[in-house]
């Protein structure tokens, strides 16, 4: 930790700045998705860029057996790798607990919110379901990952079409897509709202997020309604705070949403 | 009677063949390699006279004794500190080497603590380490300001001929401004004016290598300035105010370390490249 | 190569499938490069020098080249790609370090290391060959010395005809030969071969002699990459 960069941030947010010259509440104007960048091994992909942030998350469909308490639904996985590819903080080998973190916070803000209908990915109760993964890949750390992978993900998953399923030999032909798109209900998008010292910031660069206080992911469905959360970081909040950083989530939403 | 295959200042990758034939001289960024000269760098040629150098456009520090830099203090034990000045070498600190008297067994992180920066000379280049030393006018802990990270190749681009460019960038700026010779560089003055000074140094990190590079970032500097909103007005900088207080730098201080260490540099890989 | 052979893509013997090649794609790594090739996309980052650990590891003479390939989960034909290292991976890392280090000085960094990070995004066969080519882009971008670029390329054989850039399609022909090779450029000399299939001692020599011209065609674009980045 490096203090003379500390006091710096704090230095300047009291004033209304930040390193990068913009207001605590700007988010980068430069948001971009871009469908099908792997279109022929993945079944759905998609790279994300938030500035000089960049995502790309890819879809794969397969099929499984179902979990032996729900006969009739299909599964979905979510995985995120924070590899050296991504930024010098990155080591080698299994998950680090953040990209663990990164991807439970976007799988709960899609599984749980139901936006996803399991339902219709049974192909035969009790024996034949289709299993979504879904994998996050950060290429450059430029800030605010959390935000730019909830993104990917679902932009992902937008983009994916079945491959074909022989039900007779059992066999899924990855060469052949059909038309049928992910059974989405909904599009939960999660955005991040930092707390350093006593002030509020969105969109984070890398040197804010070392010296956060605390962080709140909040994801949003459609009409508004919250479907997942996640507070981060060492520092506490009052519900006073809590408020002001949903608020702050939600007048930002839009922004990602319009990207998609 | 040699033959030349690229233009002066041209961009060249490392394999491509600059010249051949024994009267074309390689230094620093070129090599031979039987009858041909080839570039070992990405980089612009230069020529001067016989002699074919490939000036890289991005480089790692290569610590010479007597640079200035900026470290970091990562760790310390009862005796010394251990600051980060490259990506693998440690940077030592001995008690003797800095200006306070520090008693045995007094708490080192009294005087430097972890995650200081300072600026620093290197006393020693080791093979895995390098001695630093504080002891040496303006050599001291830095508060205040911010540290941003350029490339190492790009260094004497920002410093400029006899300190052209650093000076440009404090008038225009009232900034104060420290370039260390392992890329880090100090920044302090009003936040507005920290951005243009900072976007500037990001222009010549990126674009350094641009001919007319003076002009392009005079007029950058200009018009960022001309749309500096002052929001703090006790920060307004008094043109004079900050004008002194980079003289207080010791520009001497900052910039013959430089040029001594751009003559050494070239020296030696001159020896490396004809070795080959 | 003037025997005509119909390949399934319309291609010639010696004819390459569309590049692309773009250098500094990761802003904040020090080099960075991509390498497109067909359908087959590799992303390489250099991070380093760093201290190499453990310590016994650790070159006091040179830094060392540590390469790192990596197929993402979507990336592969089939069915989804487990994360983590395979043993097909680890053995790519090491022909890849040696394919690359022939060209590399790191004698200015003893006792780090230097990595090589390559994610594959699409596969379509020849990956390892587009990761040594993205690899060494990045690599010269980051600034160190290399006597040479490294381009690669899989040349073999399919139906007994000898040909360059074989696809997927082409691979898995039941009596297709590939033959990763990659090469200094300027050097015109071999730093990657590899085999598998069955061949003769003629055809071997004839295709070896054919990714020569190949690799300068691609030696050609990695500079252009590298150039542009600074026109």
């Amino acid at each position: 930790m490096a203090k003379v960069i500390k006091e710096h941030i704090h230095s300047l947010l009291e004033k209304g700045l930040r390193q990068d010259g913009r207001k605590l509440l700007d988010y980068r104007k430069d948001i971009s998705v871009e469908y099908g960048i792997s279109p022929k091994s993945a079944e759905g992909s998609a790279r994300v860029r938030i500035g000089e942030t960049e995502v790309v998350a890819g879809v794969k469909l397969g099929m499984s057996t179902p979990y032996p308490d729900q006969q009739d639904s299909g599964s979905i996985m979510f995985g995120a790798e924070l590899s050296p590819i991504a930024s010098d903080r990155f080591e080698m080998g299994p998950p680090s607990i953040e990209s663990i973190e990164i991807a439970r916070v976007v799988d709960r803000g899609i599984r749980e919110s139901g936006a996803i209908d399991f339902k219709k990915l049974c192909v035969k109760k009790g024996e034949k379901v289709w299993q979504i993964c879904v994998d996050m890949y950060p290429i450059n750390d430029a800030g605010n990952l959390r935000d730019a992978c909830s993104l990917a993900a679902l932009a992902a998953m937008k983009d994916a079409k079945f491959p074909e399923f022989d039900k007779v030999t059992g066999i899924v032909n990855y060469e052949k897509k059909t038309k049928t798109s992910l059974p989405l209900t909904d599009e939960p998008i999660e955005v991040t709202v930092l707390k350093i010292n006593n002030d509020f910031v969105i969109d984070p660069s890398c040197e804010e997020e070392e010296f956060l206080d605390a962080r709140l992911t909040t994801a949003f469905l459609k009409d508004g309604a919250i479907c997942a959360m996640q507070k981060g970081g060492k520092g506490a909040l009052s519900t006073e705070d809590i408020g002001k950083m949903v608020k702050i989530a939600s007048d930002n939403v839009k922004l990602l949403r319009k990207a998609l | 009677m040699g033959e030349l295959f690229v233009k002066e200042r041209q961009i060249v990758v490392p394999g491509d063949k600059l010249a051949s034939g024994m009267d074309y001289l390689p230094a620093g960024g070129a090599y031979r390699d039987g009858e041909e000269i080839r570039s070992s760098v990405v980089g612009i040629l230069g020529i001067n006279g016989r002699v074919l150098r490939v000036i890289a456009l991005k480089t790692h520090y290569n610590p010479r004794p007597g640079d200035m830099v900026i470290a970091k203090i990562t760790d310390m034990t009862n005796s010394l500190w251990f600051a980060k000045v490259d990506s693998f070498r440690d940077g030592l600190m001995t008690l003797r080497e800095v200006p306070e008297y520090v008693d045995d067994g007094a708490d080192l992180t009294q005087f430097y603590n972890f995650g200081d920066y300072v600026l620093a000379k290197v006393a020693a280049v080791g093979r895995t380490n390098l001695m630093l030393t504080l002891k040496g006018p303006g050599l001291r802990k830095i508060s205040g300001g911010r540290i941003i990270e350029i490339n190492s190749a790009k260094v004497p681009r920002v410093i400029g001929k006899q300190g052209s460019m650093i000076s440009l960038l404090k008038d225009k700026t009232g900034c104060r401004i420290i370039v260390g010779q392992n890329g880090l560089v100090w920044v302090q003055g009003a936040p507005e004016h920290e951005l243009v000074a900072v976007d500037a140094i990001n222009y010549i990190n990126e674009k350094g290598h641009l001919q007319g590079l003076t002009d392009k970032v005079s007029d950058l500097l200009d018009k960022a300035m001309k749309n500096v909103v002052v929001h703090d007005s006790e920060e307004k900088p008094q043109k004079d105010k900050p004008k002194k207080k980079a003289k207080e730098e010791s520009d001497d201080e900052e910039e013959a370390p430089t040029r001594r260490a751009a003559g050494k540099k070239a020296k030696k890989t001159a020896k490396r490249g004809s070795k080959k | 190569m003037s025997k005509k052979i119909k390949r399934h893509d319309g291609r010639a013997a010696d004819d390459m499938r569309a590049m692309e090649a773009k250098v500094g794609v990761v802003p904040n790594a020090k080099g960075s490069a991509m390498f497109k090739i067909g359908k087959t996309i590799a992303v390489a980052v250099v991070r380093g020098p760093k201290k190499l650990h453990p310590k016994f590891l650790q070159d006091p003479e040179s830094g060392k080249l540590r390469c790192f390939y990596n197929m993402i989960s979507f990336s592969g034909s089939g069915d989804r790609v487990r994360p983590g290292p395979s043993r097909r991976s680890k053995e790519i890392n090491l022909v890849m370090e040696n394919a690359l280090a022939p060209a590399l000085d790191l004698t200015a960094f003893p006792g780090s290391a230097v990595e090589v990070h390559v994610n594959l995004i699409q596969t379509d066969a020849g990956t390892r060959c587009a990761a040594i080519t993205a690899a060494a882009m990045a690599l010269a971008d980051a600034g160190f010395r290399m006597k040479d670029l490294v381009s690669a390329v899989a040349v073999g054989s399919i139906n007994g005809n000898v040909v360059a850039d074989l696809d997927k399609t082409e691979e898995d022909i039941s009596d297709a030969v590939d033959i990763p090779i990659a090469m200094m450029p300027n050097e015109e000399k071999v730093t990657l071969l590899q085999l598998d299939g069955k061949i003769t001692q003629e055809a071997l020599l004839e295709a070896v002699e054919l990714a020569k011209p190949v690799c300068k065609k691609i030696a050609e674009l990695q500079r252009k990459a590298i150039t542009e980045r600074y026109q």
